[in-house]
């Protein structure tokens, strides 16, 4: 049930965009950039199921270990996103990156870019710096947090390839599922924590 | 409009406000001058200059056309309508990309100041149905502007210039 829904909930926006007017206009490149981005999308909604353990099948254990690798695909897909906007046109993806781009979606869409890349590379210096993990956690679930919001704003307001209702229910779901796995996992315990 | 200019040159040589005329240009010319006098250039839109390729020729319709790109050109300052004003065109739309050279037109505008242009549809490109439109010629500042459709639908965009002596 919850692998149907979800695989749904996937496939379905991936779909629609597939068959958007808008690609017979639209070079291979171009296409793929934009694909890109929507399996990012998709892979927000995937990462806080497979953090939270909300997958039949997967323990949190099991999950934990897919959402490091999901987490590096979604990397990939920021960095085929980006770049491949890049190639379709230059000057429009640098004013985006500088944050002086006339359309307001391309500012969120980089700040999600760098929460998503910080989040990261917390993962990465943890271990060297021996980050305890409580303060990590919170780091982490901190930057996803502005990663997952500031990518749903990003897709909202964009007229592109993908359907309004899809898309929509696409971002709430992912808004909820990561809500509910911080809410959950009690990642800002350091915050509430009484001090001895 | 042909005869904008001759009418409200004869107006302010008359020295007479003539109520009722639909030039409202010309009756805000005389009405209140200072604000006339005052008409502001128009400045570059963000993105507004992004794939352009200078020089875009003068061509009678962009593609197979469809689509229609109109507007005014007037002077900084008197509003008065500039004619011969030569302005650049381009845009994502569904014979070519931006950076297309086939993408990319130049028109002049009439005695009256306006400009009309037939090009191919415009499509949603990096997130909005939009259009660029240069003037860059030298006799005035130069000005980009990129005036986003308020539906994909739509068959025209109008964007205005006023432009500011260089």
């Amino acid at each position: 049930m919850v692998w149907s829904v979800l695989a749904g909930t996937i496939a379905i926006p991936l779909a629609i965009a597939a068959a958007s007017p808008l690609l017979a206009w639209r070079q291979p490149v171009y296409i793929a950039a934009g694909f890109a981005g929507i399996v990012g999308m998709a892979l927000l909604l995937l990462q806080p199921l497979l953090a939270g353990g909300y997958l039949p099948g997967l323990g949190r254990r099991t999950g934990r270990r897919v959402h490091a690798w999901s987490g590096l695909l979604l990397l990939a897909c920021i960095v085929l996103h980006v770049a491949g906007l890049w190639l379709t046109s230059p000057p429009d993806v640098i004013d985006a990156l500088l944050f002086r781009s006339p359309t307001p979606f391309s500012a969120w869409g980089v700040i999600a870019m760098w929460a998503l890349f910080a989040a990261a590379a917390l993962v990465g210096l943890r271990q060297r710096f021996r980050v305890p993990p409580p303060y990590w956690r919170l780091g982490h679930t901190a930057l996803v947090s502005v990663a997952v919001a500031g990518s749903v704003v990003h897709a909202l307001l964009i007229e592109g390839t993908m359907g309004v209702v899809s898309k929509t229910a696409l971002c709430a779901l992912a808004i909820a599922a990561t809500v509910k796995a911080v809410t959950d996992l009690r990642s800002y315990a350091v915050l509430t924590r009484r001090q001895p | 409009m042909p005869p904008f200019q001759a009418n409200r040159r004869k107006l302010i040589i008359a020295g007479t406000a003539v109520a009722g005329t639909a030039l409202a240009t010309g009756v805000s010319g005389l009405f209140t001058p200072a604000s006339a006098q005052d008409l502001a250039p128009t400045r570059s839109m963000r993105g507004g200059s992004n794939n352009y390729l200078p020089g875009a020729p003068i061509v009678d319709r962009i593609g197979g056309g469809g689509f229609w790109m109109t507007g005014t050109v007037r002077r900084a300052g008197d509003g008065v309508p500039l004619q011969g004003v030569r302005i650049q065109i381009w845009a994502h739309t569904t014979e070519g990309h931006e950076r297309d050279p086939q993408s990319h037109g130049a028109t002049l505008t009439g005695a009256d100041g306006t400009f009309r242009l037939e090009m191919p549809q415009i499509v949603p490109a990096f997130g909005q149905p939009h259009g660029h439109l240069a003037y860059d010629s030298g006799d005035f500042q130069t000005v980009f502007l990129r005036p986003v459709m308020s539906s994909a639908e739509d068959k025209t965009l109008t964007a205005d210039f006023v432009l500011q002596p260089a």
